[in-house]
């Protein structure tokens, strides 16, 4: 699904990634570890070009997303990502949140379907062979309904529907995470690409988001996760990938990176951490 | 000072009777459109050229873009408004051959001058909102156009709402200056009342009074603008 080729990024004279190389395929749960300062958030960010790579391509669906041409808003629609501090909106409700992105990206559509139309319709009057129109049946009222329902359904599903209305200034860390993941979902995302998702929240409420991670791992979704919590990664990873110094140093299934790692810097990093 | 309060009455026999309250009512008005209209044309060419200044500069278009702000910012800077009211009126719309009236070309300066300041005072608000609003917006398949729109402009709006009714007293008061090209405002009004019985110490002093009234209205305006703005915000 994606395909990342010879990845490399450079802040200034600083080379963070040098040199990455792997595939991440449909269903896959992929687990970056390493130690603070190894290119692992960066590595991520590379995936939906948040950081723009310095050389390398990043093939996602067969398109090369790495490459300045591409329009990247598209493709960025099937990418969802998780922050370490949230990122909600912080002037939109929790509803206004989720919704925003995909009322937005489907009234545009609408609208630039009416203005193709008008053109069509145009044409027709002096062509021959007509063309057919676009199919506008939908309006913008049903969209909203729709996109709407889809929300409120999914804040349903995290069981704070009551908080639809709420700033984000009013909720806890827990509650800010995992609408941020709901958010990320309102896209159908193929991929959710999660940025140490934990990181920043109080250790009681660890256990809520890390839950909500576990049900959409078990729902098939793909999932690129970076995180220090290594109970996690094993437990809900299908392979664990060792960062260090900008580079891939070890690729593994939990259970053997885990129980015995190969790589001597990983041995080095997980006995301080575990 | 003995004569203080026949000065009063004379000014109120003015005032009432010879047409004085419809000079004053006509540069109030004038002096309220263009300075209230000044600001809104200069929020939207500040907001548009902060957008612009705070882009990213890898590409060539948003390098030009910024050189062509950088210059007008300087040019509208780096004169005063009398000079650019004077240059406006007397030679650029002359050699362009265009006729306007007098307070709609102060409205077109006003609004082009303050728009040089606005886009200042909305880059460092633009720079208030976190980073991170940005990188979700764009995270979620919105253009930076649209996330700048929706998401980080309306958040630096409410950081820098003081600061634009700051902006707002000034073009308020600056307008004073508008009578060079003619257009009519407080000045012109109380100067007919003063000059019409040859008594200037109490028009002036109304005007005074009439500029002091207006900014702590729109002082006010502004708060209570501000704390509806604030209702996404912990502090109330």
């Amino acid at each position: 699904m994606i395909d990342v080729i010879d990845l490399r990024k450079s802040f200034g004279g600083l080379e963070v990634l040098k040199g990455i190389t792997t595939t991440i395929r449909e269903g896959e749960k992929v687990v970056v570890v390493g130690p603070s300062g190894s290119g692992k958030s960066t590595f991520l960010r590379c995936l939906n070009c948040l950081e723009d790579p310095t050389s390398g391509s990043i093939i996602f669906e067969g398109v090369d997303i790495a490459d300045m041409k591409v329009d990247i808003n598209i493709h960025r629609r099937h990418m969802g990502m998780v922050f370490q501090q949230f990122n909600l909106f912080n002037n939109k409700t929790v509803l206004g949140n989720i919704m925003l992105a995909p009322l937005h990206i489907r009234l545009t559509e609408l609208r630039k379907k009416k203005i193709k139309n008008v053109f069509i319709k145009i044409y027709n009057l002096f062509a021959g062979n007509k063309k057919p129109l676009y199919e506008t049946n939908t309006t913008r009222q049903q969209i909203k309904q729709e996109v709407r329902e889809n929300a409120l359904r999914l804040l349903k599903r995290i069981g704070i529907e009551d908080k639809a209305d709420a700033y984000p200034s009013t909720l806890s860390g827990g509650q800010k995470q995992r609408i941020a993941i709901i958010r990320a979902l309102a896209m159908n995302p193929k991929v959710i690409l999660f940025d140490e998702p934990t990181s920043a929240l109080d250790p009681e409420m660890v256990g809520e988001v890390l839950d909500l991670i576990r049900q959409l791992a078990d729902e098939g979704m793909t999932m690129v996760i970076v995180t220090h919590e290594m109970g996690f990664a094993r437990e809900v990873a299908t392979r664990v990938l060792f960062m260090d110094d900008g580079q891939i140093l070890e690729e593994n299934t939990p259970d053997r990176f885990f129980s015995d790692p190969q790589n001597p810097r990983a041995r080095e990093f997980l006995s301080k951490v575990l | 000072m003995g004569n203080f309060d026949k000065k009063i009455a004379r000014f109120w026999e003015v005032f009432l009777n010879q047409n004085g309250y419809t000079k004053v009512l006509t540069g109030l008005q004038n002096t309220l459109t263009i300075a209230v209209a000044g600001l809104v044309i200069g929020i939207v060419i500040g907001t548009v050229i902060a957008a612009i200044e705070v882009m990213p500069k890898y590409k060539r278009l948003p390098r030009i873009l910024d050189g062509l702000c950088a210059f007008y910012v300087g040019l509208f800077r780096g004169t005063p408004i009398v000079v650019q009211l004077l240059v406006t009126y007397y030679v650029v719309l002359p050699l362009l051959g265009v006729n306007m009236p007098p307070v709609n070309v102060c409205i077109l300066v006003f609004g082009l001058n303050s728009g040089a300041y606005v886009s200042e005072i909305m880059r460092g608000g633009i720079l208030s909102v976190d980073p991170g609003q940005m990188e979700a917006g764009r995270a979620v398949g919105l253009s930076y156009t649209v996330t700048m729109m929706k998401i980080v402009v309306p958040q630096a709006v409410k950081n820098i709402l003081p600061t634009l009714g700051n902006e707002l007293i000034v073009l308020v008061k600056e307008t004073s200056v508008v009578s060079f090209v003619g257009a009519a405002d407080l000045y012109v009004a109380f100067s007919y009342i003063g000059s019409n019985n040859y008594e200037f110490m109490v028009p002036y002093l109304v005007m005074a009074l009439i500029y002091i009234v207006l900014v702590m209205v729109i002082a006010m305006f502004v708060r209570i603008m501000e704390r509806s703005l604030r209702k996404s915000d912990r502090r109330n």
